[in-house]
């Protein structure tokens, strides 16, 4: 049973116009064996909440606190957080010329477990992980997301999150661009990684589709920084109903 | 030396590239350089030994070769080699080493030969007291088909003019190594000649010496053929590396593409990347890209980058040029980071990448395994990246 507890987060971005202040005191804990999807409107703060988790430079967090079993996040080096358990699934995955994506994953799965995989074990595991999630096994071979279409991006970030089996997902809008077949195939190894049971799962997302095919526990809708409400699943039928605009509308006249 | 030109031609052919001046055998074309000159003026003329005062010198390099039997290196007089019709040198060093050298090597791949296996000569230095004059000529027949690597290893102050001849509708792999122990000077030009139709791939490998200054050229001599130039280079500190490229259009329907890139690492460290292309009036329907790209891995490091593109006509089917020179990729980083790779780790991982992208297209498994297994080394050597281990 792990933790991940996020207090009061205060984050900012360096902007032309001097710091911006983005999130403004999040309060979110993740359980794991619990689902939780994040929820708003474009601009609302949560990429940056998944960014800061990770502890992408850009952001600065100037108040709060992120723990993980009790232990302070972020206080720890982008790698140092992975070993500790995080993963965060990129809706940008970058490309790394001239390195295949064998070669990577080798390299961080040695990392994370601090000695490198027995090499027939892993050729197997990495070919299993591809295969679940539709990508030929020529992909291994591949440079990391080079050439890569949108949908094998997202496909090859979930191939990852099985391989590399952390004990939280953030998933940064792994949905958006995807179509229908995509879309099943990348929320299946999602259940699959969630159905471990002891995992935890912070879903980020601007539409509702992905939620009929990954089920959430908690919905929090995210506005102006902040949560602005929480429920369970249907409150995400609520948001496919009616969208963002109350909550907006409501964040722009308080 | 290539088709002879029409009237018209020779009227409207007067463009002469200011950034190439006009090659030529004759010493008295290429004036002592004194730094101020536009192709002089990122040298350091004190660090090439006074190898410019073109002193006579008996010495050679060692010279194996390694390949299929029926290629053989045969020694001409230099009035023979001359004969044979190659690009004349570009500059006064490569001048001065086909005047000072009493003969060249060839290197003959007969027409409609077909190599199963690269042909390797390997140039070895005794002395970086000796000067060597060097003029090496690789001459490809017609509808041949081989890979020729030259690598140089132990150090001398060296200046060389390679001739490659490629004839019509031949395919050619070539390559050339600067593995030069850390003193070694190396100067001179590589003028490569793509007959009508053929391919020609040539890749230069700059690691070792204390000062390389390499100018490769490429014309053709018919319509329809191609080259492809990629560069790689690795800059230690006090190192200084400079490569200069000239692809002259001068035939319709020829392609192009220039591809280098640099690593460079401590104080000092001093990369030169001029390329230029020249697009003649008569090179209707060419397309041609070039590019370099700069990594600075530490503080104290300069790379200058200057890419040129001197058109003629408008009517090309494409031309194009790109240069960056920057640190690291935070995305990259981050990405790898992300993943829990050590910072140190996932910037060994780029710059291998960065490599690796550029050597797997050599074609060449075993060139391509020693080239990785020596920017593995400058890597190790410093940046405080640690030793191998990603394979």
């Amino acid at each position: 049973m792990a933790t991940l507890d996020i207090r009061d987060l205060h984050v900012s971005v360096d902007t032309d116009d001097g710091a911006k202040e983005i999130l403004r005191g999040v309060d979110l804990t993740v359980r794991s064996g619990e689902t939780h999807a994040i929820m708003g409107p474009n601009g609302s703060g949560k990429s940056t909440l998944a960014y800061s988790i990770a502890g992408h430079p850009r952001y600065q967090v100037t108040t709060g606190t992120v723990t993980l079993d009790g232990v302070d996040v972020l206080d720890m080096s982008v790698d140092a957080r992975a070993r500790a358990g995080l993963f965060l699934a990129m809706q940008y995955p970058v490309e790394v010329p001239g390195v295949s994506v064998s070669n990577f994953l080798r390299t961080a799965k040695t990392a994370l477990d601090g000695e490198a995989p027995k090499l027939r074990t892993w050729v197997k595991e990495m070919g299993a992980a591809l295969d679940a999630l539709g990508m030929d096994r020529e992909f291994a071979q591949r440079n990391v997301n080079e050439g890569f279409s949108g949908g094998e991006k997202k496909r090859n970030e979930i191939a990852q999150l099985e391989l590399l089996n952390p004990r939280f997902a953030i998933l940064d809008e792994t949905d958006s661009g995807l179509d229908i077949d995509a879309l099943k195939v990348v929320s299946e190894g999602v259940n699959r990684f969630s159905a471990q049971g002891d995992r935890g799962v912070l879903l980020i997302t601007h539409y509702t589709r992905i939620l009929r095919y990954i089920r959430p526990d908690f919905v929090h809708v995210f506005v102006a920084g902040r949560v602005a409400e929480q429920g369970g699943a249907e409150l995400a039928e609520r948001l496919e109903a009616e969208g963002y605009d109350r909550y907006t509308k409501a964040a722009s006249t308080s | 030396m290539t088709t002879q030109p029409t009237a018209v031609q020779h009227a409207v052919e007067t463009v002469e590239s200011h950034l190439h001046p006009v090659a030529s055998y004759d010493l008295a074309d290429h004036a002592l350089p004194t730094g101020r000159e536009e192709v002089w003026r990122f040298t350091p003329l004190k660090r090439l030994r006074g190898l410019l005062d073109g002193e006579p010198s008996e010495a050679h390099l060692k010279v194996e070769l390694e390949g299929p039997a029926s290629v053989r290196v045969r020694e001409l007089s230099t009035d023979d080699a001359v004969s044979l019709g190659g690009t004349a040198p570009a500059d006064l060093p490569a001048a001065l080493a086909v005047a000072r050298s009493g003969g060249a090597l060839l290197l003959d791949v007969p027409a409609e030969a077909e190599l199963d296996q690269p042909i390797v000569l390997r140039l070895t230095g005794t002395s970086i007291d000796e000067t060597v004059w060097g003029h090496v000529v690789v001459r490809v027949g017609a509808h041949a088909k081989a890979t020729v690597v030259i690598e140089h290893t132990g150090s001398a102050r060296y200046a060389a003019s390679v001739q490659v001849i490629v004839g019509d509708n031949a395919q050619l792999d070539f390559a050339s190594l600067q593995l030069w122990d850390d003193d070694a000077v190396h100067l001179g030009h590589v003028g490569i000649q793509v007959g009508r139709d053929a391919q020609v791939r040539s890749f230069q490998a700059s690691l070792g010496g204390d000062l390389v200054r390499l100018v490769e050229s490429a014309e053709y001599t018919g319509p329809g053929g191609e080259i492809v130039m990629y560069g790689v280079y690795f800059v230690d500190a006090g190192q200084h590396i400079e490569h200069r490229l000239l692809v002259d259009h001068n035939a319709p329907h020829t392609r192009s593409n220039v591809d280098y890139r640099g690593a460079l690492q401590g104080d000092g460290a001093h990369s030169v990347w001029v390329g230029n292309v020249l697009i003649r009036k008569v090179a209707e329907g060419i397309e041609t890209y070039e590019s370099n790209r700069n990594l600075v891995l530490t503080d104290g490091a300069r790379a200058d980058s200057v890419p040129n593109l001197e058109i003629e006509t408008g009517e090309i089917k494409g031309a194009g040029h790109a240069s960056t020179t920057g640190r690291f990729d935070d995305e990259q980083l981050f990405y790898l980071c992300s993943r829990g790779v050590p910072p140190e780790l996932a910037k060994r991982l780029v710059v291998h990448g960065f490599f690796a992208d550029i050597v797997r297209r050599l074609g060449v498994p075993e060139v391509e395994q020693r080239l990785m297994a020596a920017l593995e080394a400058e890597l190790a050597e410093n940046v405080g990246l640690p030793p191998a281990g990603v394979a």
